[in-house]
């Protein structure tokens, strides 16, 4: 069997487990093509993620931990650019807000200018700090007043400065923008210092967006969250009002609520394609162009790669950038797909972490293994639950009924989720350390 | 007066607090240290063992408590620590068997082995979570008080009281202990030489005829007990909940890294730089401004520099500014 054989039979594998998903409800399928969808979808949005880690770690060697923020940032993107405008906010204190934040920026400028420019000593330290300390002073002094009059609009709706009422599609492409500026800013201070510091640096960026995102109420609600976000697609009840929709579900056999639900989540699963097919090409463009080469040469032996003029650090952040931007379109999409920003369910080991599996045991540097990954992984991720209950239940099968053991072990099955993927992380580092498709 | 009570309402509400917090701190970053120094990587599962170390202890204090043990006005948990440490000794030596010691002796590169440990803490973060329960669980028990708000106010009739906890006296006592039993092993014990040497120059270890798989468990060993106690303190003085220690990661590595990684007595002084600074940036000042400025100038505001919930971005600030300005950190590490 060669390479190319192995590696199409992997992909049909995950595609033949999602038709089973739909198609039968034998052993842990939930024989629902709903479920089967749903599966699809956020495996489509996970391959894009694993994409763009698998650029950063895959193609230049740098370890990312803080692909929930950028994630997060996706789903910022979405508020602010897809729902209404809020004129309301923006007279009251919106513009005060804008003009706060971009004080805060100067003041970081100034100081970033001062420690360049005044040589080090005495007097640097005294301009320095009267610097950051009348700007933070004068920071907080607009900025407070200004949010509370946002937030006091509406609250239990709106409070907060809405968005730009754009299409909702355009807030992908935002997103992406949204978590390159971040990772600008991260790679800026962060790279150049040694791998493990840039795992700490993003471990730590990624939290503070996730509590910037839960605590400012005027930017996206916070922990209220926003819902019922603009969707690009027709809403299920008003496909099932539609008499032409009714007519067509009759005639393929379908009753009108399944087949309005089944026809939503089949059109997210066509779009997120067309994304996945194109990030994917462009990343093959890429990898396989002198600047693919390039980065391989730089990740494989610094030294030398500097010896040949090229300037790493530079490179390094073009690359961190880049891999920053996708996960943040992924994120936005994923936000369009639950159509409501909920900042309480960014959880670093399922937004961070699963993907550094799925990366790791689809292949890293190989783009094709990342989307297998992706997908692979995200089926197991939700089939581990149902499957660690029908573990459990046999395990369980002999002991007596109503023991306190037995009522454990059933209930904490669906904690197995963390377990399993560790021991597939482990597992596949020792034993198969290049992943299912490995780099050529 | 009015000074008097001011410094009274910092004792209490910055003072304490923070060096409770700063030794828990400081236990952690010791653990994260000690792998960095010895096994040359950052050890990302540090924050799940301090849970699992935790839990162990735990299940047997609720063990011993049914069984009507108790130490007075300790916590019981005291009781069931060593057990605790000796779990999570077991389960470190049989982590590094079946995982980090492949690695090892491959001479992978540490950035492998970081990823390693995220398998580590994936697996130790769902055993946790399996055997316990991912929700919030109180285990402390005994005295509350070493001396409470009310009782001081009587005694030196002052407007402020100052209360102080029994597990925050006990979390200062323990980790003084800890540390210096730990200092002494490193430097008088043959076994804590060693280690210092591995940690120094390797290949001049090996030479003089060190035995490196010693070295490593000895390592593994006091870093289990020391992350059990870190686990425990903290479970004592706020809740045990398996996410809140993985979450610690973040102020443990600031502080390692702020001390310098691979140096103890900087773990130390980087846990209570991150804790005062946590502690201090999100407190509200008012109380003690209005103690201690003339009328006129009392403020009106909380004088909250940032909310509560930014403690995060506190560390991750100090951490940023000193990898920018001294890699090294504060006192001399390895890392560059």
């Amino acid at each position: 069997m060669t390479e190319t054989m192995k590696h199409t039979l992997l992909f049909v594998f995950v595609g033949v487990m999602i038709l089973l998903e739909g198609m039968t409800d034998f052993l842990f399928f939930s024989g629902s093509w709903n479920s089967a969808l749903v599966i699809l979808n956020m495996g489509l949005i996970s391959a894009i993620m694993a994409i763009g880690v698998n650029i950063q770690w895959g193609f230049a060697g740098l370890f990312n931990v803080g692909i929930m923020g950028f994630t997060a940032l996706g789903g910022l993107a979405v508020v602010l650019v897809s729902t209404p405008v809020i004129p309301a906010a923006w007279s009251s204190g919106g513009v005060s807000i804008v003009m706060a934040l971009v004080m805060g920026a100067l003041t970081v400028v100034s100081a970033v200018m001062i420690t360049k420019f005044m040589p080090a000593g005495k007097l640097r330290m005294l301009v320095l700090s009267a610097v950051m300390i009348v700007g933070f002073i004068v920071y907080r002094a607009i900025f407070d007043p200004a949010v509370g009059s946002v937030e006091a609009i509406n609250p239990a709706l709106q409070g907060n400065i809405g968005g730009l009422g754009l299409p909702v599609l355009l807030a992908w492409p935002a997103g992406g923008l949204l978590a390159a500026g971040a990772a600008w800013l991260i790679g800026k201070t962060a790279l150049g210092l040694r791998s493990d510091y840039l795992a700490i640096a993003t471990l730590g960026i990624a939290e503070i967006i996730i509590a910037v995102l839960k605590n400012e109420d005027w930017l996206s609600r916070g922990v209220k969250n926003v819902v019922g976000l603009p969707r690009p697609l027709p809403y299920e009840v008003d496909l099932q009002a539609d008499p032409t929709f009714v007519e067509r579900a009759a005639s393929w056999g379908m009753d009108p609520v399944t087949a309005s639900t089944v026809y939503v989540k089949a059109g997210y699963a066509l779009m997120f394609t067309v994304v996945l097919l194109a990030l994917l090409w462009m990343a093959q463009m890429a990898l396989k162009s002198p600047w693919g080469r390039m980065m391989r040469a730089i990740r494989d032996n610094e030294t030398a790669a500097e010896a040949m003029g090229k300037d790493v650090t530079r490179r390094h952040l073009q690359i961190f950038v880049l891999g920053s931007a996708i996960c943040g379109i992924a994120g936005a999409m994923m936000t369009t797909l639950d159509s409501q920003m909920t900042p309480g369910t960014y959880n670093p080991l399922r937004f961070t972490f699963l993907i550094w599996v799925m990366v790791i045991v689809g292949g890293s540097g190989n783009n094709f293994g990342a989307v297998l990954g992706g997908m692979l992984i995200w089926f197991f991720w939700i089939k581990v639950e149902p499957m660690g209950i029908l573990l459990m239940e046999l395990v369980t099968a002999g002991m007596a009924e109503g023991s306190a053991l037995k009522a454990h072990l059933l209930e904490s099955a669906s904690h197995m989720r963390l377990f399993t993927m560790g021991l597939i992380l482990l597992l596949v580092l020792r034993f198969s350390p290049r992943g299912l498709i490995p780099e050529k | 007066m009015d000074l008097l009570n001011a410094l009274v309402a910092l004792t209490n509400y910055v003072i304490v607090p923070g060096l409770s917090y700063g030794s828990q701190l400081a236990l952690g970053a010791l653990g994260v240290t000690l792998i960095y120094g010895i096994l040359r990587f950052s050890n990302f599962a540090h924050g799940d063992t301090m849970a699992f170390g935790a839990m162990v202890t735990i299940l047997l204090t609720w063990l011993f408590q049914s069984a009507g043990l108790s130490a007075g006005p300790l916590p019981t948990a005291l009781l069931a620590l060593p057990f605790g440490i000796l779990g999570t000794i077991a389960l470190m030596l049989l982590t590094d068997r079946t995982v980090y010691r492949f690695y090892r002796q491959q001479k992978a590169k540490p950035v492998i082995f970081v990823m390693v440990s995220l398998g580590v803490m994936f697996i130790m973060n769902g055993l946790v979570r399996f055997i316990i329960g991912p929700g919030d669980q109180r285990f402390t028990d005994g005295e509350r008080f070493v001396i409470s708000a009310r009782t001081f106010k009587k005694l030196t009739g002052l407007d402020e009281g100052l209360a102080i906890k029994t597990t925050e006296a006990l979390t200062v006592v323990t980790a003084v202990i800890v540390v210096a039993v730990l200092f002494w092993f490193l430097n008088k014990t043959r076994t804590g030489k060693s280690m210092r040497a591995y940690s120094d120059n390797e290949d001049l270890a090996l030479l003089s005829g060190i035995n490196p798989e010693r070295v490593v468990m000895y390592t593994w060993m006091i870093v289990a007990a020391l992350a059990t106690i870190a686990g425990v303190l903290y479970g004592l003085d706020k809740s045990f909940k398996p996410f809140t220690y993985f979450q610690l990661l973040l102020p443990i590595f600031a502080s390692a890294i702020v001390g310098g990684l691979g140096n103890p007595i900087g773990a130390i002084a980087g846990g209570f730089i991150i804790a005062f600074s946590e502690v201090t940036i999100t407190y509200a000042w008012k109380k003690v401004l209005t103690y201690g400025l003339p009328e006129s100038l009392a403020p009106d505001g909380l004088v909250q520099l940032l909310s509560t919930d930014y403690k995060f971005a506190v560390s991750f600030a100090i951490l940023i500014v000193v990898l920018l300005f001294k890699p090294t950190g504060l006192f001399k590490g390895k890392a560059v």
